[in-house]
């Protein structure tokens, strides 16, 4: 079926909805992030009354408020997307993320739009107290707003709690905890956020490194840096720990990313987790996906322990996904072909359902109907003739995957320095260090987008696993507008991120003691 | 100081929460003969906030005011309809569309 797409059309829809989404991201960790370290500062300065953390508060309010105002609603430019380019991606999704986006639309509109009000212009109007409560729902209902959106992203990944409705041609929510509370969705949410974290602390460590480094604002840099540290390492070990999580729930439902994550293309017991690689331009094995490592560095034992905690277990490769294999759980993975078949079969199933319907015969509607419920597990299989279209750009996922876990560990190392510099109170005489922390800003950001694109590009054929391949997912509609929109886009949010630089790094200059002109 | 006697306890919460300055102006506004005022306050609140506002806060709210004049009355209106409302009529229909793109798939 493959011959029948129009591969420009799903191209450029999908780097439009790619560029889209990578520069709504560079917004919205620093907003989930800095929320929360603004409603620690401002927290400090209640309890302690010294004036000093006001001060600081209410600059990197200033900053959040600009990074806030620049990123609001650039999201909802991915709505028009999904009704204009991905229009039947989005009627089959149907209810599954209509509940959550709309949560998500009034939780966003009532408590962040009430409460940042109070943060921003309450400070001589409230109490202290209401104030600071005023903060922390702003910090709160902004991840609250994140959870639903990736709550949904989620289910994309892992779809459960739904029933497809061959009547309608939609999937229909059944049971609204398990979709919220799937083991995929809750990893996502909380890997997410905690990532945001991070991102936010490195940002306040290297504004203030700038600070110590221009010989400004001593006393205010290094109480920055005390507090973005604390919560940075904290969050990044977090992260770490949901990453490791979600390594265990990727082998199992989506074996194939995982193997494209770490290059693996023959499975074996007690697979090693590659630290360091570089791929060559060279394919042995004839595919042109599937590079050579020109050079790997691997810890035995260690991806097999990542994936089922045993250092011995059976970590699948591309080729096995492909062939048929039982995990270590004892489940049993059928092969490409089998899982075509199955999907061939419920496709047919759907088509034999509404020809039955059409013509009134309820008697074989009914039977493609329990046809298709029990091969639609495969549905998006049917799609596809060549079993290596089913596997991800491997040299994508695997760097993207490295990059972000290698840089993960720097931010580490990275908050633990500052603490220590700061405790012994020699920071500002590291020159190398307040510089490293100002160029691990740009990084935050490399590692963020990087996380996306693993988690997107990942699951890659699919836009809902083993149900809607990306190619069945888009609009029929003529691929010059969407190439048009691609660059409109490209100017527009360039643009606002122009704006957002000048605007902040002018505050950056005035500095604290100002307040922000 | 707030007065034990008052009867509407959520108002008396928000009232203890906020502590106000002007406590006896707050109280008075807030008290059930003078509801009528809070859409007055509230008001003023949002009038003095957006009036106080520093530099660069007027600059980000030209910013936001262009951003979403272009999404929704350039790139919404002109660029991005919805696909399957603007060419289906109703719902039926729409779920025919998609059901026959997934069964004979003919992009």
């Amino acid at each position: 079926m493959l011959e029948n797409f129009d591969l420009s059309l799903v191209d450029w829809s999908r780097a439009q909805f790619a560029l889209t989404a990578m520069y709504h991201w560079i917004f919205v960790p620093l907003t989930l992030g800095l929320a929360f370290i603004i409603a620690i500062m401002e927290t400090i300065y209640v309890k302690t009354g010294n004036p000093e953390w006001k001060k600081i508060t209410k600059y990197w309010m200033t900053l959040f408020g600009i990074n806030f105002a620049i990123g609001v609603a650039t999201g909802i430019i991915l709505e028009f997307e999904f009704g204009t380019n991905w229009s039947n991606y989005s009627w089959f999704v149907g209810d599954i993320f209509g509940a959550p986006l709309a949560v998500e639309g009034i939780m966003a509109f009532f408590m962040e739009s009430t409460f940042i009000a109070v943060m921003f212009f309450g400070w001589k109007k409230v109490s202290k107290k209401f104030h600071l409560i005023s903060t922390w729902l702003v910090a709160v209902g902004s991840n609250l707003s994140a959870l639903w959106i990736l709550v949904a992203n989620g289910w994309m990944q892992n779809p459960v709690g739904m029933k497809f409705n061959p009547d309608t041609a939609r999937n229909e929510m059944v049971n609204f905890w398990e979709v919220l509370f799937s083991p995929t969705a809750i990893n996502k949410f909380l890997h997410t956020i905690s990532s945001a974290y991070t991102l936010a602390a490195v940002f306040v460590i290297g504004v203030s490194a700038w600070y110590l480094l221009k010989k400004r604002e001593q006393i205010f840099a290094k109480k920055s840096i005390v507090v973005a540290a604390v919560f940075g390492l904290l969050a990044t070990l977090f992260t770490t720990m949901t990453g490791d999580n979600s390594a265990r729930e990727v082998v199992r439902d989506q074996p194939m990313k995982f193997a494209a994550m770490e290059g693996l293309y023959d499975g074996s017991e007690g697979a090693g987790l590659v630290a360091i690689g570089f791929m060559s331009s060279t394919s042995s094995n004839g595919n042109d996906n599937m590079k050579d490592f020109a050079f790997k560095l691997e810890i035995p034992n260690l991806l097999s322990y990542m994936a089922y905690m045993r250092g011995d277990a059976f970590v699948p490769g591309v080729n096995d996904i492909i062939n048929g294999y039982t995990d270590h759980d004892g489940v049993v993975h059928p092969s490409f072909e089998t899982k075509r078949a199955i999907g061939q079969k419920a496709i047919a199933a759907l088509k034999a359902y509404k020809e039955a319907k059409k013509e009134g015969n309820q008697l074989k509607a009914k039977q493609a109907q329990a046809d298709l419920e029990a091969n639609f597990k495969y549905f998006g299989y049917g799609y596809f003739n060549d079993p290596y279209d089913t596997v991800p750009s491997i040299s994508m996922s695997f760097y993207s995957f490295h990059i972000m876990v290698g840089l993960g560990m720097w931010f580490i190392l990275l908050f633990i320095l500052a603490l220590f510099l700061v405790y012994k109170e020699k920071i500002a005489d590291h020159k190398w260090f307040l510089r490293a922390a100002i160029w691990s800003i740009p990084l935050a950001y490399v590692a963020s987008q990087c996380g996306w694109i693993v988690a997107e590009m990942g699951r890659q054929p699919w836009v809902i696993q083993d149900l809607m391949p990306t190619l069945t997912a888009v609009s029929n509609i003529d691929s010059s507008s969407v190439k048009i929109t691609f660059f409109l886009f490209l100017i527009v949010f360039t643009g606002l991120l122009i704006a957002e630089i000048k605007i902040m790094t002018k505050q950056i200059k005035i500095g604290p003691n100002h307040g922000g002109k | 100081m707030i007065n034990k006697n008052r009867q509407i306890t959520p108002l008396l919460f928000i009232d203890k929460m906020s502590n106000l300055r002007e406590e006896k102006q707050f109280n008075a506004a807030m008290s059930f003969s003078n509801l009528h005022k809070i859409p007055v306050r509230i008001w003023q609140f949002y009038y003095q906030g957006f009036k106080n506002q520093k530099g660069w806060s007027r600059q980000v709210w030209v910013i936001i005011l262009l951003k979403l004049f272009i999404m929704f009355f350039v790139l919404k209106l002109f660029f991005f309809p919805n696909f399957l409302k603007t060419n289906y009529t109703n719902d039926q229909d729409r779920s025919d569309h998609v059901i026959e793109n997934l069964t004979n798939p003919k992009l």
